[in-house]
């Protein structure tokens, strides 16, 4: 850790809230877009999302299979590594521990890799998509999510950094050992807690 | 910190020895990260201009309204300075010197295509890349000369340029300069990424072959 920087006061703290993890800031009504690959567009009758891998019912769901699920949705804030948080955000969906139940991981089963349309990949550990703790969304503030924002259907795992939050999210593959998803294989953490500021490997 | 200069009205130039610094790959960045006396950090990415044989690491920061860390490189950091910088990051958004590309910028979204030119030089592969850029006017355009004479193709959506009215990169611009077999790289900000890239995907170019880097606000709210 290095000393000081000359000169650098910073924003005001009296103005810091508490919500904000070390080192981000609140980008306020905006909502940046972060994506590595071109925007694909993907008419809601051709999604689906299976769960696979280490499981003892592989199970795929169709738009309409979603949507028949028991619903579930966020209330709270959501945290970028490249610094910025957005506060009071509301997605709704259906929590990732009702399409887990129906397709019933494994005991060896220890992560996921949840993989995108456009092949994007992010690996997590089970235990953080598990006890309401992540959502497949498709609504935001009421409106359904705009594509640029991952719509359809994204991941939503809110209290890890928002890469983990897969845009276009069409498959979740539970595994015994972790494997390395995009961002992770190009440096940043395999888990990615803001809160402990996990940006890159080695945090 | 060694030079700092201020070649558009909007940007900073800064140029830095960074003492056992790990070679970087043209299009990488690097983490700046500021301490005020009480402990409060802020830190951000920025793309690296410099190629990896230069001595010194280059970085071209564009100041932002209300700016927290680009309004300090910009307004406050001299020479004789010291930064704690973190890098280089980033394995995606790379060029390793030895594959075509066609590479797409908008406003300072140049700046990895700068270092991805210099590398090229170095390398005796300029050969490889094809350059279109978009900018509001040629003087905000940092590295306006270096790109034009790497043969950039330059246009201007704020003013005219040569017989060509202002208006924004088309098809046409992008399918002379479009080759099977290249990688295409886009930076700018959301709304140029988005843009370009789509008229890539339209053009027939196959989306895994496009990398996308985006930055700044996404120009709407909520």
């Amino acid at each position: 850790m290095a000393g000081p920087t000359r000169g650098f006061l910073g924003r005001s703290r009296r103005e810091r809230d508490p919500r904000l993890p070390p080192g981000q800031y609140d980008v306020g009504k905006d909502w940046p877009v972060l994506t590595a690959e071109p925007t694909p567009r993907i008419a809601p009758e051709t999604w689906s999302i299976s769960v696979d891998g280490r499981v003892e019912n592989p199970t795929s769901w169709t738009w309409d299979d979603v949507h028949r699920l028991p619903p579930s949705d966020y209330r709270g804030d959501i945290h970028c590594v490249t610094t910025w948080s957005k506060f009071d955000t509301h997605f709704a969906g259906v929590s990732v521990d009702t399409l887990l139940e129906a397709a019933r991981p494994t005991a060896d089963a220890h992560f996921v890799m949840a993989t995108s349309k456009t092949g994007y990949t992010t690996n997590l550990p089970l235990e953080d998509v598990i006890g309401g703790k992540a959502w497949i969304v498709w609504e935001f503030d009421g409106a359904p999510l705009p594509v640029e924002h991952g719509g359809p259907v994204r991941l939503l795992v809110p209290h890890l950094y928002f890469w983990k939050s897969a845009k276009w999210v069409t498959r979740l593959t539970l595994l015994q050992r972790d494997q390395q998803g995009f961002w992770e294989q190009n440096g940043y953490h395999d888990r990615g807690d803001p809160w402990r500021e996990q940006r890159y490997q080695g945090d | 910190m060694r030079e700092v200069a201020r070649p558009t009205p909007r940007t900073v130039r800064l140029r830095m020895e960074v003492p056992d610094r790990v070679d970087h790959l043209a299009g990488q960045h690097y983490v700046v990260r500021l301490t005020a006396e009480d402990g409060y950090r802020a830190q951000r990415s920025y793309s690296l201009a410099s190629s990896p044989g230069d001595p010194l690491v280059e970085l071209l920061v564009e100041r932002l309204d209300d700016g927290e860390v680009s309004g300090y490189l910009a307004d406050v950091v001299e020479p004789g300075d010291t930064l704690e910088v973190r890098g280089p990051i980033g394995g995606w958004f790379v060029w390793e010197g030895d594959e075509p590309a066609l590479l797409v910028g908008g406003g300072t979204g140049v700046v990895p295509f700068v270092s991805m030119l210099r590398t090229a030089r170095e390398l005796g592969r300029t050969d490889l890349l094809r350059v279109a850029v978009s900018t509001r006017t040629l003087a905000e355009l940092p590295y306006a000369d270096e790109l034009r004479d790497a043969g950039a193709l330059v246009v201007t959506t704020r003013e005219a340029s040569g017989i060509r009215p202002a208006g924004r990169l088309t098809a046409a611009d992008l399918v002379p300069l479009w080759e099977p077999g290249q990688t295409a790289f886009v930076c700018g900000s959301t709304p140029f990424a988005e843009a370009a890239s789509q008229l890539l995907v339209g053009m027939g170019v196959p989306a895994p072959d496009i990398r996308v880097e985006r930055f700044g606000p996404s120009g709407t709210s909520g």
